[in-house]
């Protein structure tokens, strides 16, 4: 099979990096090969910050190209502008409507742009969920990550490997069924899901 | 069995298979897991975390002498720091393997400079080898260790972010016991007295004609032969990048033991290539040995000279490539800095200091150097670690020199004190300037994730050992104005700093208060109590004047519509520096 791509953007501190891993987890017990690319360190501070996974038959380099991405996972909407150039045109974007502003645009030097969700769906086929609300519907904020995770599991058709056992090797393990609600509200939460906007513009 | 493993964590189990019984460094990114990792051997490998990578080395380097196979890792620019000892123990060679592992940073991600450390190799005429993914990052090590014994040379090896950080599959060993070599006192060895060295200066060229023998039999460095009319030299993640662009449609000469090179085994795949590139991430060190060698090839005539490297880039530059992407207008997108997090306590400290007129601020490498950032904006220079406090010094000179209006303030890390920050805060003692020294204590090392130092009172394996006491040893160094105070507490930032304004001779500023991500100790919380719950604005009282959203805490919002200030309990942990900002007591932590 022909390696497949997926990139986690989000703000430090938002979890892209768990999900990443126990993705990556996952899909090593289903015998794939995967490299996964990870930027730690400043970033990780309220920065910008992006996990590459790839897998297939045999992976060389670890990095994603602009137009490569078969799926992008967008767990703050502004980064998924940011990120979009990466997606492959016929990929997908799985996009969190959740805003976090940064202190350029509370002291209003700047303003957060305006109809990112309109502009990405005018783009590529796009899935927009409200996974802040829906973790917290669920009682713990936290668990967003794994919300959007289970959506991007169901986005690449990948229900069939054991997900449950690779939530439990890397989560605590008090917030163990926490996570797994989070991780079928995600995987099944058309229910949760934002009608698609009408895009006017 | 099979793991999933960064390149660090393949370094600390290849360390482990290796039989190494010593590690240390200071933490860098993207170096800092190796040691994170190799400390989980703890029956094992004696792994520990030095003050600076001078010190790291040195050890690392005495571990060796008495027997041991030992490494020492660090990030890029800290090899200039231990370029000292690693230069002279060039010379004098090792007993048990010696290996010192530098994690480059093409790209910036994380660090000051984009420096390529491959020259090091060269420049201290010590082998290298460069690992493309984590099994070669694990392999290597013990190849390393053989290398070092048998030639009787400290080895480089040298990784980047890409490798560090990116996980790949591993192949997980046994550990080889290699036990302890004797030790022998040799002074002809190991004392570096000028009449011995010039000896081991005569033997050093020896050994590298060796390894250059060792070079061109190594399986470490191999070829893969496709089609003749490209072929590809190449060597650590550059290697991944052009396979993932080219894969078996063209020739390549992949390197993983890159000084001294494999000049024959260059030379007959040149002479087998139509065309011979040579695709190396950062400077031409690979391409100006061939070239001089009077091997005709191309290199950075197409490939760039500086940041990362990636497929695409391999891909456009070498056959005009491509791929389609989504067009659209990104100009709406501003770069998101990073910040200091809700909680941090040097939101308070440079929220004071950035409302002072006529003062420089000499800043460090930590989590501070944040505190430059809009809206504190607190700082005006930021060159290396541990320079704070000289830097000022010497313009705090220059100013009074010329009787300039200007003061100079030094912020610095407590790790970053510990590191060589107390060499120069004795240059501002012992050179007498009026400069002002604030040691941002938080406990921990902080940007690269918190790791212990000198000053918590616990050792990379876990043990409790002696804490240093930072007040104590700026007094000891010769500063007689020594305030230690609450950051959180803007009154007393305030009036701290007023007072070491006032003074004409040297002072020191240490706010002490733990890193709100720290894992607190037991001595942490009898310090300095639980105080962890939330703040919250209440609507009624707030006039939207946004003087909270000007300490950059990354909880507080601000409703464009409704002009009033919100906190996000998710991310609040009631520092209360708001709560002291806002003119119109609108802040409050919750229940109260």
């Amino acid at each position: 099979m022909d390696v497949k791509n997926i990139l986690l953007v989000g703000v430090g501190g938002q979890g892209t990096i768990l999900a990443s891993k126990i993705l990556s987890d996952g899909l090593i017990t289903a015998g794939y090969d995967v490299k996964m690319s990870e930027v730690h360190g400043m970033a990780q501070r309220g920065g910008s910050v992006s996990t590459q996974v790839r897998y297939g038959k045999k992976v060389y380099s670890p990095i994603i190209g602009k137009g490569q991405a078969d799926i992008l996972v967008a767990f703050e909407t502004m980064e998924a502008l940011r990120w979009l150039e990466y997606i492959n045109p016929k990929g997908t974007a799985i996009v969190n409507d959740y805003q976090i502003p940064f202190a350029l645009i509370l002291m209003g030097q700047i303003d957060y742009p305006d109809g990112i969700l309109e502009l990405i769906q005018q783009k590529v086929k796009t899935t927009v969920l409200k996974a802040a609300e829906i973790a917290v519907q669920l009682g713990n904020a936290k668990t967003m990550n794994i919300v959007l995770f289970g959506a991007l599991v169901k986005a690449m058709s990948l229900e069939n490997i054991d997900w449950e056992q690779a939530i439990r090797n890397h989560v605590k393990a008090k917030t163990v069924d926490i996570n797994l609600e989070a991780f079928h509200a995600g995987l099944t939460g058309d229910r949760f899901l934002v009608p698609k906007i009408n895009a006017t513009t | 069995m099979r793991k999933l493993l960064t390149g660090n964590e393949a370094v600390a189990q290849g360390a482990y298979e290796a039989g190494v019984t010593f590690a240390a460094a200071y933490p860098g990114t993207p170096s800092t897991e190796i040691l994170e990792n190799i400390a989980e051997f703890k029956k094992d490998i004696i792994a520990e975390w030095a003050p600076n990578e001078k010190v790291a080395l040195e050890s690392a380097i005495g571990a060796s002498i008495a027997g041991a196979r030992s490494l020492a890792a660090m990030k890029m620019v800290g090899v200039n720091v231990a370029a000292d000892p690693l230069f002279s123990f060039a010379y004098t060679g090792v007993n048990g393997g010696m290996l010192l592992i530098t994690a480059d940073d093409p790209g910036l991600h994380s660090s000051q400079n984009e420096q390529d450390n491959r020259y090091y190799a060269k420049f201290a005429k010590i082998p290298m080898i460069e690992p493309s993914d984590s099994q070669e990052s694990k392999d290597m090590i013990k190849v390393a260790m053989e290398i070092s014994e048998k030639f009787d040379t400290p080895v480089l090896m040298r990784m980047t972010t890409r490798v560090c950080h990116s996980k790949s599959i591993v192949e997980i060993g046994e550990r080889q016991e290699v036990g302890k070599k004797p030790y022998v006192k040799n002074l002809a060895k190991y004392d570096l007295m000028p009449a011995i060295s010039r000896k081991l200066r005569a033997q050093l060229n020896g050994r590298l004609k060796e390894l250059e023998q060792y070079s061109n039999e190594t399986s470490l460095n191999y070829f893969e032969w496709n089609e003749s009319k490209i072929g590809i030299i190449t060597s650590g993640i550059a290697y991944q990048h052009t396979k993932e662009v080219f894969d078996d449609t063209v020739s390549y000469l992949k390197l993983g033991f890159t000084y001294p090179l494999p000049l024959m085994k260059i030379r007959e795949f040149a002479t087998k290539m139509e065309t011979l590139y040579i695709v190396e991430e950062l400077e031409p060190y690979l391409e100006e040995q061939i070239k001089q060698a009077g091997i005709a090839c191309i290199g950075k005539e197409k490939i760039p000279n500086m940041y990362e490297l990636n497929p695409d880039i391999i891909a456009k530059s070498l056959i005009g490539t491509e791929r389609q992407r989504v067009q659209y207008d990104s100009a709406s997108i501003a770069s998101r800095p990073p910040v200091l997090c809700a909680g941090c306590p040097h939101r308070g400290f440079f929220y004071e200091l950035s409302k002072i007129r006529n003062v420089m601020v000499s800043g460090d490498i930590g989590c501070y150097a944040l505190g430059g950032s809009a809206p504190l904006s607190a700082k005006d220079s930021a060159i290396c670690m541990g320079g704070a406090p000289s830097i000022a010094h010497g313009a705090q000179k220059i100013f009074n020199k010329f009787n300039e209006n200007m003061r100079v303030v030094a912020t610095i890390g407590d790790s970053t004190f510990f590191h060589t920050g107390i060499n120069s805060i004795m240059d501002i003692a012992y050179n007498n300037s009026n400069t002002i020294t604030c040691i941002l204590d938080n406990r921990i090392t902080g940007m690269t994730g918190h790791q212990d130092h000198p000053g918590t009172g616990f050792t990379l394996q876990g043990m409790p050992t002696k804490a240093l006491d930072i007040a104590a040893v700026v007094k000891a160094v010769g500063i007689d104005h020594v305030r230690v105070i609450n950051p959180l507490i803007l009154s007393t930032v305030k009036s701290a700093l007023e007072w070491a304004l006032s003074l004409d001779e040297p002072s020191v500023i240490i706010t002490r208060w733990p890193c709100v991500l720290k894992k607190q100790s037991q001595i942490d919380k009898d310090e300095f109590g639980n105080y962890m719950s939330t703040c919250e604005v209440k609507e009624e009282k707030c006039i939207g004047c946004k003087l909270c959203i000007w300490t950059g805490c990354p909880a507080l919002r601000f409703d464009k519509g409704a002009r009033k200030a919100k906190i996000d309990p998710v991310q609040c942990v009631a520092c209360q520096v708001c709560v002291q900002v806002c003119p119109q007591k609108a802040i409050s932590r919750v229940g109260e």
